[in-house]
């Protein structure tokens, strides 16, 4: 019997071709007989045990047990608590845990709208949230601005955080804000829901976030006006009117 | 409420002690209002408040508001409340726009009714209202330094169009 040589996968690497998933089936053969050697028997374990199942039950267990970091802003925040209520339970899903320290949690629901006072103070506790986070925008306010279009809200949570998966709805159904974060579990778990992109062929049109529309929330230039407006005399003169 | 009459009174004894201090009287609705001299918003209160018939101890509320295009451009109104007799009166304090850079200034009354300090401070944050002698003028709602007066009527909404077929292509930066 003739052994082929058998060349190794490197970690995570998907098998490209037919050719390539014969060449890993051939080598899992080797292994229930006992015949690969000791390096190429590290290599091949590496692969196709440890590496990608690991991380497959690092998701798994993240997708499961996760902590929010519940930003109740507004009305939203009404059938937020609401999901923690045993009728819509979120405890099945295993995140009844909510922790109001950003240290403590996975990820954030902003629930509400966030006014431009405020959303310096919503940034700086997502940069407090540990890796890996993720950001549920719930409701209309905060993934757009909703019925404020006006002066005093900032028209949509993305303007200055990264978001996640929005839940529309003013506000949304608990029933809603579960099915969003059911979505974002099976995000975590690695097979994203396409969606209508994937009813529409429309594969390769999602829009991410550019760094450079993500700002620091202008954290340091708040800071730098706080203190220039508190040592500034009274009023400066109007600038906007008439 | 004092009625129609009743105010006439009122706006008569009060000229007699000030005179020159009410310019109109106003009643619609049941509601009374005096259209009053801002130079003497203070003596006007301070003769509502104290004088033995009157005794509108109460404000129940001061705020501002933009008559733009009428002149006078700005009204401070006061909401007083006489809690015995349950009456209450309005009154208004007609302010015209100096234009330019300056802002309307107005005497603060703060000493006669120490809850006018917040209310003076939103009158300020959003009609740029000066009160003078207030003890701590800063915005109150809006960002400290946020740079314009929203309530007034050639203030722009704000926000953001909103984005359909029809006119994406307009909006500046539509893809984000």
């Amino acid at each position: 019997m003739r052994r082929e040589k058998i060349r190794a996968l490197a970690p995570l690497e998907q098998p490209r071709s037919d050719q390539e998933l014969r060449v890993r089936q051939l080598r899992a053969r080797d292994l229930l007989r006992g015949d690969l050697e000791d390096e190429e028997l590290q290599k091949h374990v590496e692969e196709s045990v440890l590496a990608t199942r690991l991380e497959k039950a690092l998701n798994w267990g993240r997708a499961n047990a996760m902590f929010p970091a519940t930003f109740g802003l507004a009305c939203c925040a009404i059938e937020m608590m609401s999901i923690v209520s045993p009728r819509y339970d979120i405890a099945r899903f295993g995140a009844e845990a909510m922790r109001a320290s950003p240290r403590q949690a996975d990820f954030l629901i902003l629930s509400g709208r966030v006014s431009i006072k405020m959303a310096p103070v919503v940034r700086r506790l997502y940069d407090q949230m540990l890796e890996p986070k993720w950001v549920i925008s719930m409701g209309a306010c905060s993934s757009s601005g909703g019925m404020f279009a006006n002066y005093a809200v900032v028209q949509g949570a993305d303007k200055f955080m990264p978001v996640d998966i929005h839940v529309p709805g003013c506000p949304p159904r608990p029933e809603a804000l579960l099915y969003g974060f059911n979505k974002l579990q099976r995000m975590i778990l690695g097979h994203p829901d396409p969606g209508w992109r994937s009813r529409y062929n429309a594969a390769g049109t999602e829009e991410w976030a550019r760094e450079e529309a993500i700002t620091t929330g202008g954290v340091d230039e708040y800071r730098e006006a706080r203190r220039v407006a508190k040592g500034a005399p009274p009023p400066p003169p109007d600038a906007g009117a008439a | 409420m004092p009625d129609a009459p009743g105010l006439e009174l009122i706006a008569g004894e009060l000229n007699d002690a000030h005179p020159g201090s009410v310019l109109e009287t106003y009643h619609d609705r049941g509601q009374a209002c005096l259209i009053v001299d801002p130079g003497q918003v203070l003596a006007v209160l301070g003769w509502l408040r104290d004088t033995s018939g009157q005794e509108y101890w109460f404000l129940a509320s001061l705020h501002a508001a933009d008559y733009l295009p009428a002149e006078p451009r700005f009204g401070v109104h006061y909401e007083l409340l006489n809690m015995a007799r349950v009456e209450r009166l309005r009154v208004r304090a007609a302010l015209d726009d100096p234009g330019g850079d300056d802002l309307p200034e107005l005497d603060s009354c703060v000493d006669m009714f120490p809850t006018a300090e917040f209310q003076e401070r939103e009158a300020y944050d959003f009609f740029g209202i000066v009160f003078r002698g207030h003890p701590d003028l800063r915005r109150i709602l809006m960002p400290e330094e946020y740079v314009g007066w929203p309530q007034r009527r050639d203030f722009p909404v704000g926000g953001e169009p909103v984005i359909f077929t029809h006119n994406e292509r307009e909006v500046p930066r539509w893809y984000e």
